[in-house]
C-alpha cells in the first residue's frame, strides 16, 4: 500500500509540475550580458542563447523564479514575461486537444470543412496539406513570428517565372474578425481549384503571383479561442502597462502619430511604442519591400459591409482616387450579383473614420496602387460573432470582388 | 463637422442613422421585433444655436424578423456641452404600427409567466455565431434592451452595435411584466471598444421593454 501511495503522491507532484512556472523573454544587449545568461545553464531554455538581441526564452521554476529575477534585475538584464502561468497554458492547450479528438481530423483539403470556423492549429494543417496536394503551384513562406513566437505563414501562388508581379491579400490582422481568416482558408482552396478551370484566374496566375497570409496575427487568434473572443490587437505586452497588445492596424508607418489612432496602451486603437514596432507588421513590410512588385495589396477586416482606399489618415485624396473609386464600383456590383448584399465604397476616411498608420495607406504610399481594404459581413446584427453557415456565402461573394480587383490590376499593369 | 447636404455613405450621416435604429428598437422592439438600419438616401446636417447639431435624414430601415423594409423620415439632434447627453430623436415610418407579431409575443410572454423555474442563458450568440432557437427571443430582448444605452450614449463619434449577450437570467416578479438580469457587451465601432454593461429590465406584450437600471462594467484587466 506504501507503494500505492508513493506513486500516488508523483502523480500528483507531476500533473502540478508546472504550476506557476513562467517563460521569460531575456534579450542581452552586448556579449557581456550573453555570457551571463549563459550562466543560468541548471534551467530549462526554450529557445536557446544565439547572439545579442535575440531574444532567450528560459522556462524558470516557481521556487527559482524570485531569485533569477534578482539576478537578471541587478545586472540590469532586460527580460519579460512570456508566460504567465505555465500549468494554465498547458491545461488549456490539453482541453483544446482533447476536443480536437473528438472532432474527426480532415484527410485532405477536400474534407477540410469550410463551413466551420478553426483553430490556429488546424489552419496551419490545412496549409501544409494544400502545399502537398498541388506542390507545383503552392508553396508556403515563414515570413517571421509572432511577439509569442508563433510562424507566420504565407501561401505563394505560383506558375513560375522569377519575381513576377504579385498581388497581396491577407485575412485576420484583427483576431476577433473570424469570418476574414475562415475566407482566407476557402480562398486558398478556391484558386487551386480554378487554376486551369477558369479563364479570368488562369490568366491572372499565368501573369502574376498571388500572395495569402490567412492568419495574420497569430498570438490574437489563439488568444480568441483560448481566452477571449473579443480580442483584437497582438499580445504583446506594454512596458509600464497592464494592458496588453497593439493594433496591427495603425502600427504602419503611414501618418504614424496622427489623429485617428491611440497611444494609450489599453486602447483597442493603440498604435505601439513606434510604427512598425510589432513583428507581425515588420515581417509583412520586410516581405514586401524585398520583393519590390507587388502590384495590388489587399487586407481583409469584419464587419460593416465597405471597400475602401486610401486615405485614412488625410483627408487628401489619394492620386489615383477616380481609378480607385470606380474599380471599388465594379468590385462591389460583382458582390452583390450573388446575394445581393449591399457594399459602400469610398476612402477609409470618408466612409468609416479617420485611421492613421493603417496597412493599405502604408502599402499605397510604397507605390502598390490597387490598395484596398475590405470589411466584410454583416452590417451589425450578429457582428465579429457571424454565424458559421454565412462562412461560405461571405467568402463566395467577396471573392468576386476579389476577383475584379486581380483581373483590373492584369490587365493594366504599371 | 460636415454641415448643410451629406454624402449618405459617408460615416455622418450613417452614424445619425444609426441613432434612429436604437430609437426606433427602444419604442417597438419586442422578442418578436426587431430594426436594422437598411440604407440611408439622404441627409443633410445643421448647427442649431444654443441646442446642437441637427441631422434631417431619409433612411430605410429593415424589421428582421418579418424581413420588411420600411421608409422612414428622421430628424436627430445631438445636444451640445462637455458631457454626453442622449440625442433627441423624432421619426416617422410608413406602416409603423402594424405588427405581425402579437401572436408570438402573448405565447412567449405566457410560457415564462406561468413557467416553473426562471430561465437562463449565456453567449447568445456563441464564439460561432450560434443561437438555439429556443432562445433567439432572449438574444432580441437584449438587443433591445441595450439599444435604451446605445441611444443614450450615442453621439457624432460613436457607432453602436450590440456585440454579444453574455447572460440574461429572469428573475421572479409579483407584477405583470417578465423580468430579467442581464451581462451584455456593446461594441462602438470608432473607438472599437467592447463596453460592458449591467441590465435590469422588464418587458411585456402591453409595456414593451422598460429598462429599471443600467450600469457600465469598468473592467480592469485588459
Amino acid at each position: 500500500i506504501y507503494r500505492v501511495y508513493t506513486i500516488f503522491i508523483l502523480f500528483i507532484m507531476l500533473f502540478i509540475e508546472f504550476l506557476l512556472h513562467q517563460i521569460l523573454r531575456v534579450v542581452a544587449k552586448d556579449e557581456v550580458q550573453l555570457s551571463l545568461i549563459r550562466e543560468l545553464e541548471d534551467l530549462d531554455f526554450w529557445r536557446g542563447v544565439t547572439d545579442v538581441h535575440s531574444p532567450v526564452d528560459v522556462r524558470v521554476p516557481s521556487h527559482s523564479l524570485q531569485s533569477v529575477k534578482v539576478y537578471l534585475e541587478t545586472l540590469d538584464i532586460e527580460y519579460s514575461v512570456m508566460i504567465e502561468d505555465l500549468q494554465v497554458m498547458l491545461d488549456e492547450e490539453q482541453e483544446e486537444m482533447d476536443s480536437a479528438l473528438r472532432v474527426v481530423e480532415p484527410r485532405d483539403t477536400n474534407s477540410f470543412d469550410y463551413s466551420r470556423y478553426h483553430t490556429l492549429q488546424e489552419i496551419y494543417e490545412f496549409q501544409d496539406m494544400l502545399v502537398a496536394e498541388n506542390p507545383s503551384l503552392v508553396s508556403k513562406i515563414v515570413i517571421g513570428q509572432s511577439y509569442q513566437g508563433r510562424p507566420i505563414n504565407v501561401l505563394k501562388f505560383s506558375t513560375g517565372g522569377t519575381k513576377r508581379p504579385a498581388i497581396w491579400i491577407d485575412t485576420g490582422i484583427h483576431s476577433r474578425e473570424w469570418v476574414t481568416q475562415a475566407s482566407g482558408t476557402w480562398f486558398a482552396k478556391k484558386i487551386v481549384t480554378d487554376y486551369g478551370k477558369d479563364p479570368a484566374l488562369t490568366a491572372i496566375l499565368n501573369n502574376m503571383d498571388i500572395f495569402l497570409e490567412i492568419v495574420t496575427n497569430p498570438d490574437g487568434f489563439y488568444y480568441t479561442h483560448s481566452s477571449n473572443r473579443m480580442w483584437r490587437k497582438t499580445r504583446k505586452p506594454n512596458r509600464g502597462s497592464n494592458c496588453v497588445g497593439v493594433d496591427p492596424n495603425r502600427n504602419w508607418d503611414a501618418g504614424f502619430g496622427a489623429p485617428g489612432a491611440s497611444n494609450n496602451p489599453c486602447s483597442e486603437t493603440y498604435r505601439g511604442p513606434s510604427a512598425h514596432s510589432e513583428s507581425e507588421v515588420r515581417s509583412i513590410v520586410d516581405f514586401v519591400k524585398s520583393h519590390r512588385n507587388f502590384k495590388a495589396f489587399v487586407s481583409i477586416h469584419s464587419y460593416s459591409q465597405m471597400l475602401l482606399y486610401p486615405y485614412g489618415y488625410t483627408r487628401t485624396p489619394a492620386k489615383d482616387q477616380a481609378e480607385l473609386h470606380s474599380l471599388a464600383r465594379k468590385a462591389i456590383s460583382d458582390l452583390a450579383t450573388l446575394y445581393g448584399t449591399r457594399y459602400r465604397y469610398g476612402s477609409i476616411i470618408n466612409t468609416i473614420y479617420q485611421a492613421s498608420g493603417g496597412t493599405i495607406d502604408w502599402t499605397y504610399n510604397q507605390g502598390i496602387k490597387y490598395s484596398y481594404t475590405f470589411e466584410l459581413r454583416d452590417t451589425g446584427r450578429y457582428g465579429f460573432i457571424l454565424p458559421a453557415n454565412q462562412i461560405i456565402p461571405t467568402a463566395k461573394e467577396t471573392w468576386l470582388a476579389l476577383m475584379a480587383i486581380m483581373d483590373h490590376t492584369n490587365k493594366n499593369p504599371y | 463637422m460636415a454641415t448643410g447636404d451629406l454624402n449618405p455613405n459617408h460615416y455622418p450621416a450613417q452614424r445619425a442613422a444609426k441613432v434612429v435604429q436604437h430609437y426606433l428598437n427602444t419604442r417597438h422592439g419586442s422578442p418578436f421585433r426587431l430594426f436594422g438600419l437598411h440604407s440611408v438616401e439622404n441627409g443633410s446636417a445643421e448647427n442649431v444655436n444654443d441646442t446642437g447639431r441637427k441631422y434631417q435624414l431619409g433612411l430605410t430601415v429593415h424589421e428582421i424578423i418579418s424581413n420588411t423594409t420600411l421608409n422612414c423620415t428622421a430628424e436627430v439632434i445631438f445636444p451640445d456641452g462637455a458631457e454626453q447627453q442622449p440625442p433627441v430623436v423624432q421619426v416617422s415610418c410608413e406602416d409603423l404600427s402594424k405588427s405581425n407579431a402579437t401572436a408570438e409575443e402573448e405565447a412567449f410572454y405566457q410560457q415564462y409567466k406561468s413557467n416553473q423555474s426562471l430561465v437562463s442563458a449565456q453567449n447568445l450568440p456563441d464564439s460561432y455565431g450560434h443561437i438555439d432557437p429556443d432562445k433567439k427571443p432572449f438574444w432580441h430582448l437584449g438587443i433591445v434592451a441595450s439599444s435604451f444605452v446605445m441611444l443614450n450614449e450615442s453621439n457624432e463619434n460613436t457607432l453602436y452595435n450590440m456585440a454579444q449577450v453574455a447572460n440574461i437570467t429572469q428573475l421572479a416578479t409579483e407584477n405583470e411584466q417578465l423580468k430579467f438580469d442581464s451581462h451584455i457587451l456593446l461594441h462602438d465601432m470608432v473607438s472599437q471598444e467592447i463596453l460592458h454593461w449591467k441590465l435590469l429590465f422588464t418587458w411585456s406584450p402591453a409595456e414593451g421593454v422598460e429598462v429599471q437600471d443600467m450600469e457600465q462594467l469598468r473592467r480592469c484587466n485588459h
